[in-house]
Order: C-alpha cells, then structure tokens, then sequence
C-alpha cells in the first residue's frame, strides 16, 4: 500500500495538514514557536519543583560542583598527582566540571524524554521537542549560575596574581556555549531516539557518560595525554569545547584552532542528525512505548 | 457553513504480538539489504508485510474519510475496539497515520484526558497555567480566563496549596474546569465526562452544550447514546476500523443499536459440535411470548426459546429429547431441562422446523449465563445426535420477578425461588418449654 503520487494542489487554506510521510528536514519551527509560552513553563516548573522540600533550595545550583571540583583536585590533583601545568588547580578542575556537568545533564535527561513523558504523549499534541528544548534552557540557566561562580572564583585570583590569564580568545566564549548546548541537545535526541527502541540504550547512555568524562580532559590536560593518543581524544567534540574554554581563561593549553572547527562542525552535525531521528520517532512512538 | 476539518482515507496499521523482538544487529542488517534493493533476510517468510489477511498486523483505523463543517458536533460512535479512539489519536496528533491524511482549519485542542501534565509538587495555580499551555492556550489566554476557571471548579479556596494535597475529585473537578475553557475552534473529547460525582457531572455537561452552541467545532467521542443524542447535530458509526454509518445523530444512534444487537445466532457454521448429526440445531433466538426477537430478557419475564433444527430424514427418533443446560459464565450448572423431562414427545420430525421452549417467570438474577444443548435419541442411555456447548449467551437483566420489584445478585445465589410469608400467632415448639425456657 504504497501512498499514490497526488498532484500538487494548495494547501494554504489549511492551517494543518496531517499525513502519514513527513519531510526529512520538516521540524516544524514555527510551531515550536507558537509553544514559547509552553517552554516558559516548563522551565519554570522545572525550577520551583525542584527547590520545593529541600534544605538548600536554590544553593543545589552551587554545591555538585564545587564539591565535584574539590574531590577531583584531591583525587586527581593530591593523590594521583596530576599536573596542570602553568594553572591554579581549583580553576582548572572548576572549568572542566562546570563544562561536562552540563553537557552530561543535558544529555542524560534528554536521552529519557520518551520515556519520562510517556503518558503526557500519549494524551496531549504539543510539538515533542518543546521537551528537550526546556531541558536545554533549564541547563543553560544552571550553568549560568555554575558560570557565574566560576567566575567569582576566577576574578580575584586573576588580580591577586594567582596563575590564570585570560586572553582576548574568550570572544569564543558565546561559541563555545552554543556548540556545548547543540552538542548536548543533538546527542540527546539521538539517545532519545534509540532508547525508545532498545531499553539498554538507557543505561548505555547513563554508564557510557561516567566513562566519556576520563576522556573528556575533565581531569586531565590534553597536554598530558601522550601525542599518539592525542587525535583520539580530539575526535570527541567535547575535548575541543573544554580544552579552548580553559585556554581562554586560564592561558593554558595545546588546542589549536582547527581543532575547534573540526569539533563545531561535528557538533552541528550530531544536532542535525539528533534532530532528523526525534522528529522521525516522534511520530509514531505512542504505539510502542 | 465551510469545511474545517477533512478526513481523508485514513488508516492506521498496528503491528501484533511482540514489537521490538529483533535486535538492533538483526534491524541494521534488514535495513541494509532494503537499502540495496535486496530482500530482507529477517523478513518473516509469509510473505507481503503489508498484506490485508496479514496476521501480524491490525488495522485499527482503515480507510475512513468525512468531512466535518464549521459549528457541527459530530458525536462518533463505536463499540470498544471499533477504531474511535485511534482515530481520535490520529486527528489530536498523538501518532501518525500509516496512510492517507488530515486536512484541519484552525487551533485544535483535544481532551483525552482530564489532567494532562499536572505537576504534583506544584500548586493549584501554577497548574492551570502549565495544563492550560499543554492543551495549546498561551499564557495570557489562561490569565484571562483563571478566575472563571477557577470559580468553575469549585477549589477557590486551594488554588495555592500544592496539588499533591488535593482529593482526587479536587484534581479532576480543577482539570475539567481548564479544559472547558479551551479556547480552540475544534475541540475533540473522549469520554471524559464520566468523572466527579453526579453534580459535577451534570455541571460539565451544561459546560459541554454551552461549548457546542457557542458555534465551535466539536469531535465527542463516547459509547453513551444519550450523551451523543443531546449533545451532537451529526454522527458516524465505526466498527472494526471503518466508518460504516455517517448521517445526523439521531441516525447513528439507531444504526449502532441496530448494529448491535444480533439477535439471531446462526449456529450452522459451528465446527465444534458433537453427535451423529441426523438432526441438527442451526440457529437459536429468545422471544418474548408475543414473538419478538430478543437481545437479552429480565428476570420474571416469560421466555420462548427457539431452536431452529433440520433433520436429513434417514432416521426417526420416536423419544428425542431435547436438553437445554443452562450455566453462569464461570460454568457452574444452573439448571437444565429437556422437552421429555416435562413431559413432551416429538414423535414425527419435519426436515425442518423450530422445537420451543417456554420458560416462564424467568427465576434467574442479572447475569449472562450460557446455554448448550444436547439432542439426545433417548432421555437416558441415549445415542447423541447433536450437541454444541455454549451455543448462546442469555444476558439477563434486573426485572420484575419478585413483587418487591427487587432481585438480589447472583452472589446471593444462582436461582430465584418464589416464596409466600406469613406471620403466626403460636405457642413455642415443645422443645423450647421443656427445656425451661419461658
């Protein structure tokens, strides 16, 4: 039962048309749009539900990671001795945390939409990926805390001559945000994806997150990473987005540019794809989930 | 009067049995020689996937078109699993069609559920916005009309306690009220009427008729034919995924109860009946005694039962008996009765004909009980002729048999026993005074 070829008539007067083959690149923007209010409130929600019932409230923005940072200066700095050469340890540490605790959020929460959402879908048309959209807000706007903090941190150890040196590179800062944001997205819509029709692909995402953060240079400077190994670590976009981030601030570091164009398109890449395969499960996953 | 909503030879096609049993090497590598232009090897081997007698594969929704004009309420009704709810998925955009598509003029909100997105942790106030926005209202939309939300549900006096401390009628009678206020051209609901309690009920329909006079286009979907009667201008009838019946509701409704009803049931394509099969039972109907077929009867009421039989003549049967074994629906024997056990023979039998059993005052409480019957060359040690186990439902409903008007459960015991009372002046038994009681 293959659909007929119709000649093409105008479709205009219609302000929706519902059918059973949707264009590869037809994500429908425009309705997304029309869902702002939506997103709005969904971040919202996001925000006072989660301070509702608890000691610190808001101050949960702040704690995972600085005390992130503090066990990694300990465990990495003090114990393995891990150097970081040329930086203040707790900036170092700080900027990376910061860095992959976004992009591991993003991914990890978007990854569960489906499922998380199950009974929403399978009750109420909204366009789907007001989901993901909100969760990448409700991250940003975390971040920007984390953001903020590192730089309370950073600011006076830079005047009182702790080893940081911010350069004019931090005007690829606001690129460096929105290839991590995209990355986080496009990288969860594909788990999302997946995760919808094999179960595993859930925990694969949560376990293999843990695992990536080793070879992120989280931890670790990519200059330590001995040269042989080194196109490994810069095929994973995050490495890029860190690495430059902290040559920015700190003045420190082996990346180059190229490298950081290479990461950005892989990035756009993994968002195109991410968003092709949600907007192509979407469609039909309430029969299945 | 303009077209706002254009169905066009929608189908939707659900796969049977295990989804998702394949693995995800087992899919790469099906996609793989799809891509190349060569069979699947994982194709199962019956053949087209895509074939109407497939077995793996359901179609809930086949073909269905219909147009609906501005300011219609189409009421569409069905029975459970007649394919409503699909296509009521379809046009609300839960999931896709398989084929065909949907033309739509305007905002559509559809409630298939009442409470859609409540957040538990949140408060009252907070809900109406967030469910309100989930149904497709933007944030003024809702501002505009949360005082009259609000009044309408009843919980002024909550609407900024966290909605995890709500009742559940709270929750219920707060979502319809966001709901009601949608501010959408088309509006399609499933049964969701059927929630609060009676005074709330009759509140939302009010609520429900106001929204269909005020001149908008409404989808209701629901089994309850009174609701559809009052409610709609138009209906359509669906059964097993297609649309069978388009005309006003009134037409509908008596369509679907016409359809639904199948009062004679044709036993002749039984292949699970025992016997040597010279005289055979084709069709059984219940009727009342003035000879109207029956769906289903009350209790007290006057029954006939008519078995309908052919007899291929290569034998006679000077005492057949004819048994009738009547069950609850679990199997526990009830009674029986056969036409020599009350004294009745057949002694000649046409080729064809009907034997009928009166059954008056039925002394059975509500219930769906089975029948099956045994035709039998003798009352007892006989050779069987013909036989079919639980060839016919009898649905039995609450009647007058009882001059109370009242009929206990079935719980309280299988059979009616009439019965007479009285009270009587006496002296106690013996037994009692000689044991010194008073």
């Amino acid at each position: 039962m293959k659909p007929k070829p119709e000649p093409v008539e105008d479709l205009s007067e219609w302000s929706s048309v519902i059918t059973a083959q949707q264009g590869w690149f037809d994500f429908r923007f425009k309705e997304i749009w029309g869902a702002r209010d939506l997103i709005k409130l969904l971040v919202l929600r996001d925000f006072t539900a989660s301070c509702k019932q608890t000691i610190l409230g808001p101050f949960w923005f702040f704690v995972p990671p600085i005390f992130t940072a503090l066990v990694y200066m300990i465990a990495f700095g003090r114990i393995a001795k891990v150097t970081t050469p040329g930086t203040a340890q707790y900036l170092f540490y700080f900027a990376g945390v910061i860095l992959w605790s976004y992009f591991s959020a993003s991914l990890v929460r978007t990854s569960s939409t489906f499922n998380t959402n199950k009974e929403l879908f399978g009750k109420v048309y909204f366009p789907r990926l007001v989901m993901p959209i909100s969760v990448l807000i409700t991250n940003l706007i975390n971040f920007a805390f984390q953001f903020a903090l590192f730089a309370i941190l950073f600011v006076p150890a830079w005047y009182f001559g702790a080893p940081a040196h911010p350069n004019w590179r931090i005007v690829v800062l606001p690129v460096l945000i929105f290839q991590m944001a995209a990355l986080g997205f496009g990288a969860g819509c594909i788990a999302s994806a997946l995760t919808t029709r094999y179960r595993d692909m859930a925990l694969a995402v949560t376990f293999g997150t843990q695992l990536m953060m080793f070879v992120s240079c989280v931890v670790t400077p990519l200059e330590k990473v001995p040269p042989d190994y080194r196109w490994l670590f810069i095929l994973n976009p995050m490495v890029p987005i860190i690495e430059s981030f902290r040559y920015a601030f700190l003045g420190t570091g082996v990346i180059q540019l190229w490298q950081l164009v290479l990461s950005f398109c892989m990035s756009m890449v993994i968002l195109v794809v991410g968003l092709i395969m949600f907007t192509r499960v979407q469609r039909t996953v309430m029969d299945t989930a | 009067m303009s077209t706002v909503l254009k169905v066009e030879n929608v189908s939707k096609r659900y796969q049977l049995g295990e989804i998702n049993r394949r693995m995800l090497y087992e899919e790469l590598q099906s996609r793989w020689a799809r891509w190349r232009g060569k069979p699947d090897p994982n194709a199962p081997v019956t053949g087209d996937a895509l074939d109407a007698n497939d077995k793996d594969h359901l179609w809930a929704v086949r073909n269905v078109s219909f147009d609906v004009q501005h300011g219609d309420v189409l009421g569409v009704i069905g029975h459970n699993g007649s394919g409503k709810s699909t296509l009521l998925k379809i046009l609300s955009q839960i999931t896709a069609p398989t084929s065909g598509r949907v033309l739509i003029k305007g905002k559509v909100a559809s409630l298939l559920e009442v409470g859609t997105g409540f957040h538990l942790e949140l408060t009252g106030r907070d809900n109406v916005f967030l469910n309100g926005t989930f149904l497709g209202m933007t944030h003024r939309e809702v501002a505009r009309q949360f005082d009259e939300i609000v009044a309408f549900s009843g919980v002024e006096d909550f609407i900024d306690t966290p909605v995890k401390r709500y009742s559940s009628g709270m929750r219920v009678r707060l979502a319809f009220a966001v709901a009601a206020h949608l501010e959408a051209q088309i509006l399609i609901i499933d049964e969701v009427l059927a929630v609060g309690d009676a005074a709330f009920q009759q509140k939302c329909i009010g609520k429900m008729s106001e929204v269909a006079q005020g001149g908008r286009t409404v989808l209701f979907v629901s089994h309850n034919a009174a609701a559809v009667e009052n409610l709609c201008t138009r209906g359509v009838v669906m059964n097993k995924g297609e649309l069978v019946f388009s005309g006003t509701q009134t037409e509908a409704i008596a369509y679907y109860s016409a359809s639904t009803a199948i009062k004679t049931k044709c036993l002749r394509d039984r292949d699970d009946r025992s016997g040597s099969g010279e005289v055979r039972i084709v069709a059984m109907e219940l009727r009342d005694p003035s000879g109207r077929l029956r769906h289903n009867v009350n209790a007290g009421d006057d029954i006939d039962l008519w078995l309908y039989f052919e007899n291929n003549g290569k034998r006679a049967f000077p005492r057949l008996n004819v048994k009738l074994n009547v069950t609850t629906h679990l199997g526990a024997p009830v009674f029986t009765q056969s036409n020599l056990l009350a004294g009745e023979s057949f002694r000649e039998l046409p080729s064809k004909g009907a034997f009928v059993c009166r059954i008056p005052r039925l002394p059975l409480p509500a219930a769906v009980y089975r029948i099956s019957y045994i035709v039998n060359s003798e009352y007892r040690r006989g050779e069987k002729i013909d036989a079919i186990s639980n060839a016919l439902e009898l649905p039995v409903e609450n009647g007058k048999f009882f001059p109370s008007g009242e009929v206990p459960a079935i719980q309280a015991g299988v059979c009616l026993v009439p019965a007479e009372w009285r009270m009587e002046s006496a002296p106690m038994p013996v037994q009692l005074t000689a044991a010194g009681v008073p």
